[in-house]
């Protein structure tokens, strides 16, 4: 999986979680949290999407690393390609 | 009529509603008094082809998409009604004192729509429970339905879902009432509220109680009294009052719907499903002692009649027992247009006769093609309207399973 592929499986995940954001201007290096206005329950929506999807559990401890874009891209496509291997 | 004292008696200055037939009020009363059925085909997971009442009020009026996404279906039901409510109450919100403000919302049952659809996103993943959404919980508790309109208004005051099976319509109303009296809150949002066509449990329950309605027209499949009827079509739906004590809401000029001058609960305490007609007109009788009023001057009585063979027949003895000797009391039926919209049923029902007070005409009960003579009581008013003239007391009727009972009487406000 390339990591623009990752990206728009993380667009996705957040549009089901908040629909009427506009997706064409998301910054990559800006915090979810900030730029969508996302709260803890969110947060946990990601994860269980990427759970399901994925089938990846995500530790507690890690999740800070979900914080953006770039982050959550960094953090994630080695591990979901070695789930792939 | 018992005389109270101003501060106790409890008006009604809003009406917010969302039934299978209306989105409002008026566009509802018109459905009721022009023979339109809410009733549509329906399919469900797993049970598959049936009918069901199915509501298209706009709920993105009151909440957005991300919001409606993280609540529940009665959750939205309960912010659209009480948006509505308050809206056609008139009150200055803006400076109304929010801990002041108490949010009682009738529900039949809660949580199956969730849970279901948990069982269903983890059948996908083998039953792994890591798969189960942290969403569950505040979903599913009782007071989901309140607990999202004090979310989305701000309201600081007291909030709780009362679980009433059938009767929760009215049982949000009277509670509403009894809070106001006792000084609890100032202003209070109560009804009743239900998602029940989203969960396949109760359809499939009702198939296996062969209680579940069955016919070649979807708008001829809720036929209470009628001789060929086969039993409940299930509906969504919700109705939320705007209740004020009368000093309140004369101070500020509101519109006053009626008021609620009587109220009765009682249980069966006989059988989980099988109603009581004793105990019926015990409730019934009851209310009225409540009000202080005689059989005689009620000029309409809203029942509860569901469709099923023996319900029916049991609420019209409950009702020849109490108003035998009564010329001008009118009968009639809601669920005939819009199924049972389980513990929206009270409240909603009552909001379809409110208008009476208005234009002195009783909505029909619709789809009766033979009635059955067991059904049969004087006045009841079938298939068209009836223009009776001045109407000055409603009193409406709610059961629910397990034995409870609940019935309301709500008088015109003719002023001082």
């Amino acid at each position: 999986m390339t990591s623009a592929e990752l990206r728009e499986t993380i667009i996705d995940i957040l549009s089901e979680i908040a629909p009427d954001e506009d997706y064409e201007s998301l910054k990559d290096d800006v915090s979810f949290r900030d730029q969508l206005g996302m709260d803890s329950m969110d947060m946990l929506d990601v994860v269980l999407g990427l759970r399901r999807r994925y089938k990846l559990p995500i530790p507690e401890d890690d999740y800070p690393k979900l914080d953006s874009m770039n982050s959550t891209i960094e953090y994630l496509l080695p591990l979901v390609n070695e789930k792939k291997d | 009529m018992k005389r109270r004292e101003d501060s106790e008696r409890i008006v009604i200055t809003g009406v917010g509603l969302a039934a299978p037939n209306g989105a409002n009020l008026a566009d509802y009363r018109r459905a009721l008094l022009t023979g339109q059925s809410g009733v549509v085909p329906y399919e469900i997971r797993y049970f598959g082809e049936t009918f069901a009442g199915v509501c298209n009020c706009d709920v993105l009026k009151y909440q957005n998409r991300r919001e409606l996404r993280r609540g529940t279906r009665a959750g939205s039901l309960s912010v659209y009604c009480v948006g509505e409510a308050l809206a056609d109450s008139g009150i200055d919100w803006e400076n109304v004192q929010k801990d002041s403000v108490g949010v009682y919302i009738g529900v039949t049952e809660h949580g199956n729509v969730e849970t279901e659809n948990e069982i269903y996103e983890i059948k996908q993943y083998d039953y792994d429970c890591a798969y189960w959404s942290h969403h569950h919980n505040p979903r599913t508790v009782a007071n989901n339905p309140a607990g999202e309109v004090t979310l989305r208004f701000g309201i600081t005051g007291p909030h709780y879902c009362l679980g009433a099976a059938c009767a929760a319509g009215n049982a949000g109303l009277i509670q509403g009432v009894q809070q106001l009296r006792l000084g609890e809150v100032d202003l209070a949002f109560a009804g009743g509220v239900s998602e029940s066509i989203h969960t396949f449990g109760i359809f499939a329950a009702f198939n296996a109680q062969n209680a579940l309605a069955r016919h070649e027209d979807a708008t001829k499949a809720s036929r209470p009294f009628d001789k060929g009827r086969n039993g409940i079509v299930v509906s969504e739906g919700g109705c939320v009052y705007t209740l004020e004590r009368l000093p309140d809401a004369k101070k500020r000029g509101a519109k006053i719907y009626g008021e609620i001058v009587g109220y009765g609960m009682n249980s069966d305490s006989t059988d989980f499903v099988l109603p009581n007609a004793e105990r019926q007109a015990e409730c019934i009788q009851k209310a009225l002692r409540n009000a202080e009023l005689a059989p005689d001057e009620i000029d309409i009585v809203n029942t509860h009649a569901t469709a099923t063979t023996a319900g029916d027949i049991l609420e019209i003895e409950a009702l020849r027992a109490v108003f035998g000797e009564s010329k001008k009391t009118y009968v009639n039926n809601t669920k005939s247009f819009i199924g049972h919209a389980m513990g929206a049923a009270g409240a909603l029902e009552l909001a379809g006769n409110l208008p009476s007070f208005d234009d002195g005409i009783v909505h029909p009960t619709i789809n009766v093609d033979e009635l059955d003579p067991e059904c049969e009581i004087d006045n009841l008013v079938l298939n068209e309207p009836k223009e009776i003239g001045n109407v000055r007391f409603i009193l409406n009727n709610s059961f629910g399973m397990v034995g409870i009972n609940a019935v309301t009487v709500i008088a015109k406000y003719e002023g001082d």
